[in-house]
C-alpha cells in the first residue's frame, strides 16, 4: 500500500497547534478490531472531514473521539490532554468544550426544542432563566431555526432536526464541534443546506470541526484536509486538492465512485437458469 | 461437564446481573445522597416521576386491592365458617393484607405501569441515541435518568402500599358487613386489634425494597437495550420478568430475616 499522503506525526505528544492528536489509536468491539493504530493530527480551526464507506471504522473513529467508545490501545489528545487518562470531573469540562451533532439528532424526544437547546446550559451553567431563553433564541437563531422553541423534535422534519441538534451542540459554545453524517438521510437541497451552515460556523467562529460522511460532494465543500478510512486505516490524509490529485488505487476508486468487483457475475445468474448451479464462490 | 459449565455459566450471568443492578442503584443513591448537585432541579424531575409512579397509579392500585382484600375475605371464610369463626375474617384479612399481599400486589402493579415504562424510555433513548448525546454532553445518564425514578420510587412505593393495606382492608370489611356478623365499626376495631405495628412496617420495609429493585432493573434493562426498536420491547418484557421475579425473590429474603432475626 502506498503511503504517499500519510503524514508522519512529528513526535509522540500533542504539538500546540493541534486541537486533537490521535497517536497509535486502536479499537475494538470484543474480538474484532475496527481501527488497527491510527494516527492523525487536527489542526485548531480546521474542518476535517473523515471519509470511508460503509464499515471502514469512520463512525466508531468518531465515537472514540468524542469518549463514547474507549480506545484498547493508542492516546487521543485534545487541546493538550490525554483524554482516557483524565479523571471524571476534568473529562467533564472537556466534553463541555466538545459539541457533537449525531447522524439521527438524538434530539430528547421528551423536551420541546427549546428545551433541548437549554438543556446544557442549565446543567452546567449558573445563568438565570431569562439568560438561558435569550440564548436558546440565539442559538436556534443560528441555525436558522427561530420560533421553534416549542415544537417538540417529533414535530420537525429531517433537516430540521439536524439543524436543532447542530444548536444543542452548539449551546456551550464549544471549540470542536463533531458531525456524524450531517447529510444522510436528507434530500439534496437540505443536505446543501446543512453543509452551508457547516459553512458559516466554520466562517463565524473558527470553530475546529470534524465531520464525518461518505458524501463526497459535501466533503469537497466543506473540508480544508480529509481523511480516508478503509477497513479501519488511514488509507489517506491530505487537502482536498491533494486527495483529488492522488493516484493511489483505493483513493481512485472511492473519489471515482469505482464499485467493488461484483462477487456473481451474469454468467452465473445464466448457469443459475440452466440449472448448471456452480459452487458459491466467496 | 456441560451441565456443571452450563450452571456454571448461569451463576456467572446471575451474579453479574445483580452485579449491574448494585452498581446502578449505587451510582444514583450517590446522585442523590452524597452528590446531589442543584438539589432544587433533581427534586423538580422526582416529582414529575412521582406523580407519574404514584398519583396516576392510585386509582388501578385502590381497585386491585379493594378485591384482593374481598377475594381474601371469601376465600379465609370459606375454612372459617366451618369453625364457625366467622369474626376472625377480619384479623386474616388484615394481616395476610399488611404484611404480604398489599406491598406484593402494589409492586407488581408499579411494575407493569412503572418498570415497564423505565424500559421503554431509556431503551427509546438508547436506540435514538441520545443516552450517548447526553454523555456527550457532559451529563451522567445515571445521575439525569436514574436518581429521579429512585428517589420517586422509594417514596412514592410505601405511600402506594399504606393506601393498598387500607383498600384491602375496606375490601374484606366489604364482605364482612355484607355476609358476615361485623358492621363497619367493628369491623374496623376488629382490623386495629389484630395488627401490631410490625406488621404494617415490615411491608412497608419490604415495599422501600421492592421500589429499588423495580427501578434498578426496569433502568439496567433500559441501559442495556440493542440496536433497533424491536429490541425496546424485548427490554420492556424482560423488565416486567425479571422484576417479577426479583421482587419476590426479594420478599422471600425480607420475610425471612423479619421472621428469624426479630422473633416476638
Amino acid at each position: 500500500m502506498s503511503t504517499e499522503l500519510i503524514s508522519k506525526p512529528q513526535d509522540s505528544r500533542a504539538d500546540g497547534g493541534a486541537a486533537i492528536s490521535v497517536r497509535n489509536l486502536r479499537v475494538n468491539y470484543g474480538e474484532r478490531e475496527i481501527l488497527h493504530t491510527i494516527s492523525f493530527d487536527i489542526s485548531a480551526g480546521e474542518t476535517l472531514v473523515i471519509l470511508g464507506g460503509s464499515g471502514s471504522g469512520k463512525s466508531t473513529l468518531l465515537r472514540t473521539l468524542v469518549g463514547l467508545e474507549k480506545p484498547s490501545g493508542g492516546e487521543i489528545w485534545i487541546r493538550g490532554k490525554n483524554f482516557a487518562a483524565l479523571t471524571d470531573s476534568s473529562r467533564d469540562e472537556l466534553l463541555k468544550k466538545m459539541g457533537m451533532s449525531f447522524q439521527g439528532g438524538a434530539l430528547f424526544g421528551s423536551m420541546t426544542v427549546g428545551d433541548n437547546v437549554a438543556l446544557p446550559l442549565r446543567e452546567h451553567t449558573p445563568l438565570d432563566e431569562s439568560t438561558i431563553e435569550i440564548m436558546v433564541r440565539l442559538k436556534l437563531d443560528q441555525v436558522g431555526l427561530s420560533g421553534f422553541e416549542n415544537y417538540m423534535p417529533a414535530q420537525l422534519s429531517g433537516g430540521m432536526k439536524k439543524r436543532a441538534a447542530i444548536a444543542r451542540a452548539l449551546a456551550m459554545d464549544p471549540e470542536i464541534l463533531f458531525f456524524d453524517e450531517p447529510s444522510a438521510g436528507l434530500d439534496p437541497i437540505i443536505a446543501a443546506g446543512i453543509d452551508e451552515l457547516i459553512l458559516k460556523l466554520k466562517k463565524a467562529f473558527r470553530m475546529t470541526i470534524v465531520v464525518v460522511t461518505h458524501e463526497l460532494a459535501s466533503a469537497y465543500l466543506i473540508a480544508d484536509r480529509m481523511i480516508l478510512l478503509d477497513k479501519g486505516v488511514i488509507v489517506a490524509n491530505g487537502t482536498t486538492a491533494e486527495l483529488q490529485k492522488s493516484q493511489q488505487p483505493r483513493v481512485r476508486q472511492f473519489l471515482d465512485r469505482v464499485p467493488e468487483p461484483e462477487i456473481s457475475t451474469e454468467l452465473d445468474y445464466l448457469q443459475m437458469l440452466t440449472g448448471e448451479v456452480p459452487p458459491l464462490r466467496r | 461437564m456441560a451441565f456443571t459449565e452450563s450452571v456454571g455459566a448461569a451463576t456467572i450471568d446471575g451474579l453479574a446481573y445483580v452485579g449491574g443492578l448494585a452498581r446502578i442503584t449505587g451510582g444514583a443513591a450517590k446522585a442523590l445522597f452524597v452528590d446531589p448537585g442543584r438539589v432544587r432541579k433533581l427534586f423538580g424531575r422526582s416529582v414529575h416521576q412521582a406523580v407519574s409512579v404514584g398519583i396516576e397509579a392510585l386509582p388501578i392500585v385502590s381497585l386491585i386491592s379493594f378485591f384482593i382484600g374481598l377475594i381474601f375475605a371469601l376465600q379465609s371464610a370459606y375454612q372459617l365458617r366451618k369453625l364457625g369463626a366467622l369474626q376472625f375474617v377480619a384479623a386474616a384479612v388484615a394481616i395476610a393484607i399488611t404484611r404480604e399481599l398489599g406491598p406484593l400486589m402494589t409492586a407488581v402493579m408499579v411494575i407493569g405501569r412503572s418498570g415497564s415504562a423505565f424500559a421503554a424510555e431509556i431503551g427509546t433513548m438508547k436506540v435514538n441515541e441520545e443516552i450517548d448525546a447526553m454523555e456527550t454532553m457532559a451529563l451522567e445518564p445515571v445521575r439525569f435518568l436514574v436518581a429521579p425514578k429512585l428517589l420517586a420510587m422509594m417514596l412514592m412505593l410505601p405511600c402506594l402500599t399504606t393506601w393498598a393495606d387500607f383498600m384491602g382492608v375496606v375490601g374484606g370489611g366489604t364482605f364482612g358487613v355484607t355476609s358476615g356478623p361485623f358492621t363497619w365499626h367493628t369491623y374496623f376495631l376488629a382490623t386495629l386489634n389484630a395488627l401490631v405495628r410490625r406488621d404494617i412496617l415490615t411491608g412497608l420495609v419490604k415495599s422501600v425494597m421492592f421500589g429499588v429493585v423495580i427501578t434498578a432493573v426496569g433502568c439496567l434493562e433500559g441501559f442495556s437495550t440493542g440496536l433497533g426498536s424491536e429490541q425496546v420491547g424485548r427490554s420492556t418484557t424482560s423488565a416486567v420478568v425479571k422484576s417479577i421475579f426479583m421482587v419476590i425473590f426479594v420478599d422471600v429474603i425480607f420475610t425471612a430475616i423479619f421472621y428469624f432475626a426479630m422473633p416476638d
